[in-house]
């Protein structure tokens, strides 16, 4: 125990050390004018982009799991911080030996036994190599609650293990020009995290109670009961892991000066199965601009607009538009009926109208003599 | 003096017809819109939509106007009512500004890209 001790300790201390710098970054992620922070990869695996959460319950249930998992450990982290904090660090000056027993001492009485267990896999699974990707991750999360720091916990393990296909989708060192990577922050969740839950538990007679003699928790009898259950049923598996919902980015040219022209409009609206009438009203509407669609099907924007800025209304589309709000499926079909529109959902079927499109008010720029109602 | 048995009651008279006021059932009428819109260059305008009737613009445009250093105006429209104009992208300082004052953040709805 003592041995693995050490190991925990400076990554303990870098986590501490995120939860300091977060503050920042994150009230820049609220100012909706600063570009979207998202940078699009072309490079990644798994391509798809609307990141939605959990889609079913059954969804939920698993990304529950992945907390699961990794509960023990940030509980033992939550009681070092609390109380083995402060001695710590006099300690570490002093006497760096001793260092595994006092944290040692701080770990919760309750969690001793499992927690020697089960802790040291998510702990070697972390890389201290990619730390610059931790602290990017961590970005996103406003407080330091449980949620947050599991899915940072997994975004390591899979950082880890997934390399370099496994970019964050707020990676500014990938190079632009790839797909879309949607991803509501809220609801931000790594797909990569469920490619290796699957090999875990499934070898049934590996279970850590079996060696020692306590008894096993209720998280582990969950994490065993849905390894088995997915390694009875991979269809089960599956259908979660297309959960992430892609579609490329959008294009923007210049024309001239003061146009803009969006290239592959239509193939966007056939990605997400909305009428490129609507889209195009949406992007006028929100943009406050106007324009046309020219005889190669590309959309001519008036002003002159940055592919983030496109592919920032784009993102608000979807999530008004496209994307189900009860079980966040992309699957959706828009209708209008009685002049207004109606959103199915197709995988559970749930129906609701959405706002109709509406540009407001629009001041006055440019020539008053052109304008002539004005 | 009348029978209060014999007069005709009307359920709807004091209402109206309860569909009748549907122009307000879907609409986004209690939302705060901030706009952008492009000039020439890398002028903006940002207009604020829909403010509600219990805020004085005026004050509140004075009150924009020397906290974020910009100029601004105070539109009559007659469909839309009145609206801030104001020079430069303000949306982001707007919706805090609003929020630290007390309007509720899901009624600010920020347009633009």
């Amino acid at each position: 125990m003592a041995s693995e001790e050490p190991m925990f300790d400076p990554k303990l201390k870098k986590k501490k050390k995120k939860v300091i710098f977060t503050e920042d970054p994150l009230g820049a992620d609220a100012d909706p004018t600063t570009p979207a922070p998202e940078i699009i990869e072309n490079t990644t695996i798994n391509g798809d982009a609307v990141d939605l959460g959990p889609a079913t319950a059954h969804e939920l249930m698993k990304s529950k799991l992945d907390e699961g998992a990794g509960d023990q450990k940030k509980e033992e982290d939550d009681f070092k911080a609390m109380f083995g904090d402060l001695k710590k660090k006099k300690k570490k000056k002093e006497i760096p030996l001793d260092l595994g027993e006092g944290s040692g001492t701080s770990t919760p009485v309750t969690g001793g036994g499992e927690a020697t267990e089960s802790a040291p896999v998510p702990a070697d699974d972390l890389d201290f190599s990619d730390l610059k990707k931790k602290k990017k991750s961590s970005k996103k999360k406003a407080t330091f609650d449980l949620e947050a720091f599991e899915k940072e916990l997994n975004e390591n393990k899979t950082s880890s293990k997934g390399g370099a296909a496994a970019e964050d989708d707020e990676d500014e060192e990938v190079p632009t020009g790839a797909h879309l990577e949607l991803d509501e922050e809220t609801l931000g969740e790594n797909p990569f995290a469920q490619a290796q839950e699957t090999p875990v538990g499934v070898d049934a007679g590996n279970e850590p109670w079996l060696k020692s003699d306590r008894d096993y928790t209720y998280q582990e009898l969950l994490t065993r009961f849905f390894a088995s259950l997915h390694a009875a049923n991979p269809s089960l598996l599956s259908s979660s892991s297309q959960r992430r919902y892609t579609i490329a980015p959008p294009q923007i040219l210049r024309e001239g000066n003061k146009k803009s022209i969006f290239a592959n409009v239509a193939d966007i609206c056939k990605r997400m199965h909305r009428p490129p009438e609507h889209v195009i009203q949406f992007l006028f509407a929100e943009l406050g601009t106007h324009g046309s669609v020219d005889g190669a099907g590309r959309l001519v924007i008036k002003g002159r607009f940055q592919q983030k800025q496109i592919e920032n209304v784009l993102r608000r589309y979807i999530v008004e538009y496209v994307t189900c709000k009860t079980c966040k499926s992309p699957d959706t079909l828009l209708a209008k009926e009685n002049r207004i529109f109606f959103m199915t959902c197709e995988s559970c079927g749930s129906r609701r109208s959405v706002n109709p499109i509406k540009s407001g008010f629009q001041a006055q720029v440019g020539k008053r003599s052109k304008n002539k109602t004005g | 003096m009348s029978i209060q048995n014999l007069n005709t009651f009307d359920p709807f008279s004091e209402e109206g017809d309860p569909l009748g006021d549907s122009q307000d059932v879907g609409s986004q009428a209690d939302y705060i819109h901030l706009r952008v819109q492009q000039r020439n260059g890398r002028k903006t305008l940002t207009t604020l939509q829909g403010l509600p009737k219990e805020y004085d613009a005026k004050k509140l445009l004075k009150a924009f106007k020397k906290e974020f250093a910009c100029n601004g105006t105070l539109i009559d429209d007659e469909k839309m009512g009145h609206i801030i104009q104001l020079q430069g992208d303000q949306r982001v300082k707007i919706s805090q500004f609003l929020i630290s004052n007390g309007i509720d953040k899901a009624t600010i709805k920020v347009h633009g890209f």
